[in-house]
């Protein structure tokens, strides 16, 4: 059955984060429009599980798969259905955000308007602006911003509200809702899982 | 594909441009190791002519680990790396691209600078141009190298002590062929041999040595 | 790429455990044998050599430890290499096991090439000997190895990690090998050449070749038993082991 499977599926995984079991024999699945809220305390290997989910880290156990086709073993165009963003934003501070975004559309070859992101986002005035002259909010709203240019179906999203104001994740919660309305999956690691309203189809409880 | 190397390479060399002082500091330190030679030496123009062209190599070499621990360092702490290597940008291509950057920045103001120094140490001009052919085809080697050193110690907190004892032994058949062909040259003597070893080298890293670079930085990455 | 099936059982520690315990006595004793009949034929048999007299004779050390010194190396990137592929714990075990003992018998082959320079050049240590660089660059080799791996904390990423730099050291070092040999044949000023040359007779030979394969065999009894203790750390935690200490006397 899940050979047929066009979304995420997660089978009796384990993941382990310094040769130390943190997760196992977990199983779930993801569709179109649906989004699983990950929650657990400090070091429950909520990041972990997302950079497994992602394919950035091996499965100690079980496996992941996307369209049924392991991660880590994707061709590079379904890679590009993944979007994930960790706690780290993956922005140069020595770019400006308008490079730092150009860059960005580059490398997911996406056409995306950058000036109406930008100000969509409120950064439209520090546009020009090196990062390393930004507020960390700013910074974590520009790398939220990298969401928007890709075409990813599928959004790993590791503590997106880290650093944001109330704008900025009423914000997110929306962005998160559109883009479940329109046929995208997300799973998303979070303390404040209430304040990203509407999602949770799927609650992941570690 | 192309397209990925460029947006790499014109990143890391806008980068650089606005961090110049990272890659200036290794020439200033190749510039200060070879004026030392002559201060440790007792004076005499003898000597350094005859020891010259090791001088000049040995610092090159060492000039160059002093940038190398940055080459993917930077894009490693700001999630940089993550985005790319998760992007369908073909990850070969984007370490190629960041290790001719970095050749760019490191090596060719090598090319430029090695043969001006040695001037000083008397070595006759008719072997300058051998030197900077030499170091021309030495340093993308020198480059891949480095980057096969920087990529297995990424994910360390400290990983610059290690790089040296890790990259250096491999460097050694590059300074063999190197120094040879300035010291045939500053004899008069047909170059095109060891020219030719390090010609054979450069291929040799620069088509397998990004195959480790890449599986290195996946491995870091878990 | 698929493994055959039998392959798989090298997958499982308690049946390697088991068979680096069963053979281990078998090749230490081999060993034994090898190089007390080498060291026989070589120190009493063989005649001293007519230029060099009985100096000569650490060469039934210094050969076979340069022998094993390289083999060695190979072994490991081969293991390393397996393990990194085929996500193999057990290979990657072995590479970690074989880097110390390498690294040993690369020092021995550089110490006793030290002790026979003495009375050869008149110097312990000669610069220009191609041999010599070329064993002192692999210790350096091994070294990096050995560090890189100490500088890791997860031992699956030393795995994996050190894997990588094991499978580009082996790639280079015949590249080494004959850059040296290159750079010595172009320099000017005295070597002795010492192995080669007419002067090595079949007395001499055979007692040369038995000590190489005793080596070899010493070389895989430390290697049972290095490996033996590293699958015991690393599988403190699993039950065959705890079943194993239970069972053993005392």
């Amino acid at each position: 059955m899940s050979d047929e499977h066009a979304g995420l599926v997660a089978d009796r995984l384990g993941v382990s984060r310094g040769g130390r079991l943190l997760i196992d024999g977990l199983s779930f699945e993801l569709e179109a429009g649906q989004a699983a809220l990950i929650t657990g305390p400090n070091g429950s290997g909520k990041t972990s599980l997302l950079r497994v989910l992602a394919g950035l880290a091996p499965p100690a156990a079980g496996s992941v798969t996307w369209a049924a086709t392991e991660v880590r073993r994707l061709a590079p165009e379904s890679r590009a259905e993944i979007a994930y963003r960790g706690h780290l934003n993956g922005l140069k501070k020595d770019l400006t955000v308008r490079e730092n975004l150009e860059f960005h559309r580059s490398l997911n070859c996406s056409e995306a308007p950058i000036e109406e992101l930008a100000g969509t986002l409120g950064l439209a005035a520090v546009a020009g602006q090196r990062l390393r002259y930004l507020s960390a909010g700013q910074r974590r709203r520009a790398g939220l911003a990298t969401l928007k240019l890709g075409a990813a179906r599928l959004w790993l999203l590791d503590e997106p509200l880290t650093n944001l104001d109330i704008a900025g994740r009423r914000l997110v919660a929306q962005w998160i809702d559109e883009h479940l309305d329109t046929g995208g999956m997300a799973a998303i690691a979070s303390h404040q899982p209430d304040q990203l309203a509407g999602g949770g189809s799927l609650s992941i409880e570690l | 594909m192309l397209d990925v190397f460029l947006t790499i390479l014109n990143r890391d060399l806008k980068l650089a441009y606005r961090r110049w002082s990272e890659f200036a500091n290794p020439l200033l330190f190749f510039v200060i190791v070879t004026s030392l030679f002559p201060l440790a030496l007792s004076p005499g123009q003898a000597l350094l002519q005859t020891i010259g062209t090791g001088v000049l190599w040995v610092g090159a070499l060492l000039s160059s680990l002093l940038a190398l621990e940055g080459l993917f360092r930077g894009d490693f702490d700001d999630g940089s790396m993550e985005q790319i290597l998760l992007s369908p940008a073909p990850f070969g291509i984007v370490v190629i691209a960041k290790i001719a950057a970095h050749w760019v920045v490191s090596g060719i103001p090598l090319i430029v600078l090695v043969p001006v120094v040695a001037l000083s140490f008397q070595l006759p001009t008719e072997a300058l141009a051998t030197l900077a052919a030499a170091l021309l085809l030495a340093t993308p080697t020198l480059s891949v190298l480095s980057a096969i050193g920087a990529a297995l110690t990424v994910s360390l907190k400290s990983g610059g002590s290690i790089i040296g004892l890790l990259v250096l032994p491999l460097c050694s058949p590059m300074l063999i062929f190197g120094t040879r062909a300035t010291d045939l040259a500053a004899n008069g003597e047909p170059v095109a041999a060891p020219l030719y070893l390090l010609a054979a080298l450069a291929v040799f890293a620069v088509s397998l040595g990004p195959l480790a670079v890449a599986a290195a930085l996946r491995v870091g990455l878990e | 790429m698929k493994l055959p099936r039998w392959f798989h059982r090298f997958g499982s520690p308690p049946w390697v455990y088991g068979l680096a315990g069963a053979l281990g006595p078998w090749i230490g004793g081999i060993a034994i044998v090898l190089i007390a009949a080498g060291t026989f034929g070589g120190l009493v048999l063989a005649p001293p050599d007519y230029l060099q007299g009985d100096s000569f004779r650490i060469i039934y050390i210094h050969v076979p430890s340069a022998y094993v010194s390289m083999m060695a190396y190979v072994i490991l990137a081969v293991a390393a290499a397996i393990g990194f592929i085929w996500r193999l714990k057990l290979a990657h075990a072995a590479a970690v096991s074989i880097a110390p003992i390498g690294a040993s018998f690369t020092f021995l082959a550089l110490a006793t090439g030290a002790i026979w320079g003495k009375p050869t050049w008149g110097t312990f240590w000669q610069w220009t000997d191609p041999r010599i660089m070329f064993e002192l660059l692999l210790l350096f080799l091994y070294l990096g190895y050995m560090a890189l791996r100490a500088a890791f904390e997860d031992r699956d990423k030393a795995d994996r990690v050190s894997a990588i730099l094991g499978v580009v050291g082996v790639v280079n070092v015949p590249i080494i090998h004959y850059s040296v040999i290159w750079w010595n044949s172009l320099h000017q000023g005295p070597t002795i050449s010492r192995l080669d040359g007419p002067t090595i007779t079949t007395d001499m030979l055979v007692p040369l070749l038995v000590m190489i394969l005793g080596f070899t065999f010493f070389f895989f009894w430390l290697l049972l038993s290095r490996l033996q203790g590293e699958i015991v750390e690393r599988e403190q935690a699993t039950r065959w082991l705890r079943e194993l200490v239970e069972e053993s006397p005392g």
